[in-house]
């Protein structure tokens, strides 16, 4: 067991990765001599190469079309997008190409592709540096996109993502770089599979489900509640594509309340999909309707005023109080 | 390149884009941009300093061969026309008056080199031996991709303009490491007695139209950086659907390649003996690790855009006659003739081949199977996902219901039937 912040840990996986797959690059604006802006992959050129470790031209949609070649041609290239507000310029890249390349080779291509993207505010950035655009892309069948929480699973996460033979989306909590924790880099444990949600607090009269950057939120939540005299189960999803409905279901079953929250705006994002499920799995376990808390539906405000936007401990408690109510 | 070129000004008053361009260049005080030719369109063959030692390369068999290649690709173009005429394709995307850019430059690459086509590439589908009814089931609405393109490296279709550019700058950055890894290896590959030589390079294939897409301008910034084996070979066919290239580009396309940092060269796309010349160059240079090249095969879609398409209402018949002038294949045939390499029984012969390959096409397009849904939910994914299965499950279940009011009914033979129509309508 080592301690290391979420970033260390995921330099630490990347640096597995080259070390252990000779096909496997990182490609990405400033990834190189910087080490990324957030200091992700430093040392990693000095250690690799510039051959593996790739400082591109500024083009989002070079860097995943070229991405999709080298994969075509045998490599796993790891592509950094610098912040979550300039994936876009590559948005047609991932969902009409990098989505559907191997359905419409009819299952005679793979393009391995792994796409690291910072998301989420909290961070007092200025515009296009806060946003959590995850739910644009769980809607494209093709791409698996997961989220780790914690340094262990960022460190273990990577790594699976580059193993997959399907393009993968990891969004990483920007805010929760810095956060340390244990990491065991001789065994995954219980994070052997990065599509599958963990429960990682039980508790009986509510459920709430979360991933990245709102997991420590939910837990301090939980804690708050139980002051009160409520036991709420937390569930870190960790995958948003595909989502681990059975492990979510098992819980509303047994707590028979379900809160969701994501920083995302909560009209048409993951939450809706969550609610909408659970509704037809366990309808008759739920004592309450399943409770969104989320973004608003506006642009990702100004850095002086997202704290207001921002779901915090009492906005999932004040949620937790409605489903309760009832 | 050199200055005994043909100029473009040959083409002068034939299109509104070369006006253009000379009103551009009475401007700027640019020189007009010299465009390759070899073969000019009364059969003649001329020289060119760099060029010409490609062209006598050419034995007569390869110059016949070429000839064979434009006819049978012209040929398929009518039939599958007619398939779409009869219902029977969807759409067609005719290639007609591009036959000399497309199987010159196809017949230039080698078995190792990789194709990244746009849509209209189906001469050169033929030089790679792809199987031209496979490239029907795409238009047949059978499939997204009719072929496997490992086996020919002729890569899928790419309906979204633009977007295979840079996925052929990123392969050939894999080549680039390919070739690193193997002279890293060179000894113990050697002493293994094993021959590792990826000396391969990338052709990738887009119009007038988009070129001016982002992602061309992307490709090119990447593949100048890295110095990749790539070729982008440009067919400016002069409408982008209904738009002349004039509103795309006021300078030769060609002329583009100088602002990132390669070569780039106009060459007359009707030629076929210049287009394959420049394309071989293009392609040896790209293999021996110097960079890509950018080459604008200027050339006229003499058809509509697709079989939706009515360019009556876009452009005049007089402008389509002046390049029907410069055919590619009449000049070749004429080149032929001249110099005593084909006689009638040649050309008779090359008409009953397409005749042949027009009924084979026409005979495989319509035994092309509809392909089970189920294939889709296999396809979406590489491993297992628990969304795809469940959804499968559902409509495995909803489907036998289908089948048992279909056995229930069985006298009903017609009631039957027509479930299982409604059910392939949906």
């Amino acid at each position: 067991m080592t301690t290391m912040t979420i970033a260390k840990a995921i330099n630490e996986g990347l640096r597995a990765t080259l070390n252990n797959n000779p096909r496997s690059l990182l490609m990405g604006e400033d990834i190189g001599a910087l080490g990324g802006v957030y200091r992700v992959t430093d040392g990693l050129i000095a250690e690799f190469g510039a051959d593996r470790v790739v400082d591109t031209p500024l083009a989002e949609s070079g860097i995943i079309g070229t991405a999709i070649g080298l994969s075509l041609r045998g490599y796993q290239p790891v592509c950094e997008i610098q912040f979550d507000g300039f994936v876009f310029p590559g948005f047609n890249q991932i969902t009409t190409q990098l989505a559907k390349m191997h359905s419409r080779s009819n299952g005679n291509l793979t393009v391995p592709v792994v796409i690291r993207i910072p998301y989420g505010g909290g961070i007092g950035s200025i515009e296009h540096h806060s946003e959590s655009p995850e739910a644009l892309f769980a809607h494209t069948a093709g791409l698996r996109i997961i989220t780790p929480s914690n340094p262990h699973d960022a460190y273990w996460m990577i790594q699976q993502a580059v193993d997959c033979q399907d393009p993968v989306i990891v969004f990483e909590p920007k805010r929760r770089y810095w956060l340390k924790g244990e990491v065991d880099t001789e065994t995954p444990g219980a994070s052997a599979d990065p599509f599958k949600a963990h429960v990682l607090r039980e508790g009986t009269d509510a459920t709430v489900v979360v991933y990245g950057p709102l997991v420590p939120v939910a837990l301090a939540a939980a804690e708050a509640a139980a002051e009160d005299g409520h036991s709420v189960e937390v569930i870190d999803l960790r995958s948003i594509s595909p989502i681990d409905f059975d492990t979510v279901t098992a819980s509303v079953r047994k707590t028979g309340r379900l809160v969701v929250a994501h920083e995302a705006p909560t009209f048409g994002g993951i939450g809706g999909e969550i609610a909408a499920r659970i509704s037809e799995r366990a309808f008759h376990s739920l004592e309450a309707p399943v409770i969104r808390v989320g973004g608003f539906h506006m642009p990702y405000p100004v850095a002086k005023v997202e704290e207001d936007y921002l779901p915090d401990i009492d906005r999932i408690l004040e949620a937790l109080d409605r489903a309760l109510a009832y | 390149m050199g200055a005994t070129h043909l100029p473009s000004t040959e083409f002068d008053g034939t299109g509104m884009d070369d006006q253009l361009e000379a009103e551009a260049e009475a401007q700027l005080g640019a020189p007009a941009e010299p465009m390759v030719q070899l073969l000019d369109p009364d059969g003649t063959l001329g020289s060119d300093p760099v060029f010409s030692k490609y062209a006598e390369k050419l034995d007569p068999d390869t110059l016949r061969g070429f000839y064979a290649d434009m006819a049978k690709i012209r040929r398929f173009d009518v039939e599958a026309t007619a398939l779409q005429r009869q219902g029977q394709l969807a759409l067609w995307v005719p290639l007609t008056g591009q036959e000399a850019a497309q199987i010159g430059s196809g017949r230039a690459s080698q078995p190792q080199d990789y194709i990244f086509p746009t849509y209209r590439e189906h001469g050169v589908a033929l030089t790679r031996n792809v199987d031209l009814a496979e490239l029907l089931r795409q238009f047949r609405g059978v499939s997204n991709g009719g072929w496997n393109p490992k086996d020919t490296n002729f890569h899928l279709y790419t309906l979204v303009l633009a977007a295979q550019t840079p996925h052929a700058v990123g392969y050939a950055m894999g080549i680039q490491r390919d070739q690193k890894l193997a002279a890293a290896n060179a000894v113990a590959s050697v002493e293994a007695g094993q021959a590792v030589e990826p000396n391969a390079a990338v052709m990738v294939y887009f119009g007038d139209g988009a070129s001016s897409e982002g992602d061309v301008h992307e490709s090119m910034v990447f593949a100048a950086s890295y110095q990749a084996p790539v070729v982008f070979f440009c067919q400016n066919n002069h409408w982008a659907i209904s738009v002349p290239s004039s509103v795309q580009t006021r300078i030769p396309l060609a002329n583009r390649a100088k602002g990132y940092g390669f070569p780039g060269i106009r060459v007359d796309g009707n030629d076929v003996i210049a287009v394959h010349a420049v394309t071989e160059w293009a392609l040896e240079r790209a293999r021996e690790g110097h960079g890509p090249v950018l080459i604008e095969a200027f050339t006229y879609r003499v058809g509509a855009h697709t079989t939706a398409d009515d360019p009556t209402k876009y452009r005049e018949s007089a402008e389509e006659s002046l390049w029907r002038a410069k055919d590619p294949l009449a000049r070749l045939e004429k080149y032929l003739r001249a110099q005593g390499l084909a006689d009638d029984s040649f050309f008779e012969q090359v008409k009953a081949d397409g005749d042949e390959l027009a009924a084979y096409v026409r005979k495989t397009t319509h035994d092309l199977e509809t392909p089970d849904i189920r294939t889709a939910f296999a396809n979406t994914y590489v491993e297992a996902h628990p969304l795809v299965a469940e959804e499968l499950a559902w409509f495995e279940e909803y489907s036998a219901g289908f089948a048992d009011e279909a056995s229930a009914d069985e006298a009903h033979a017609g009631e039957a039937h027509r479930v299982q129509t409604d059910r392939a309508a949906r």
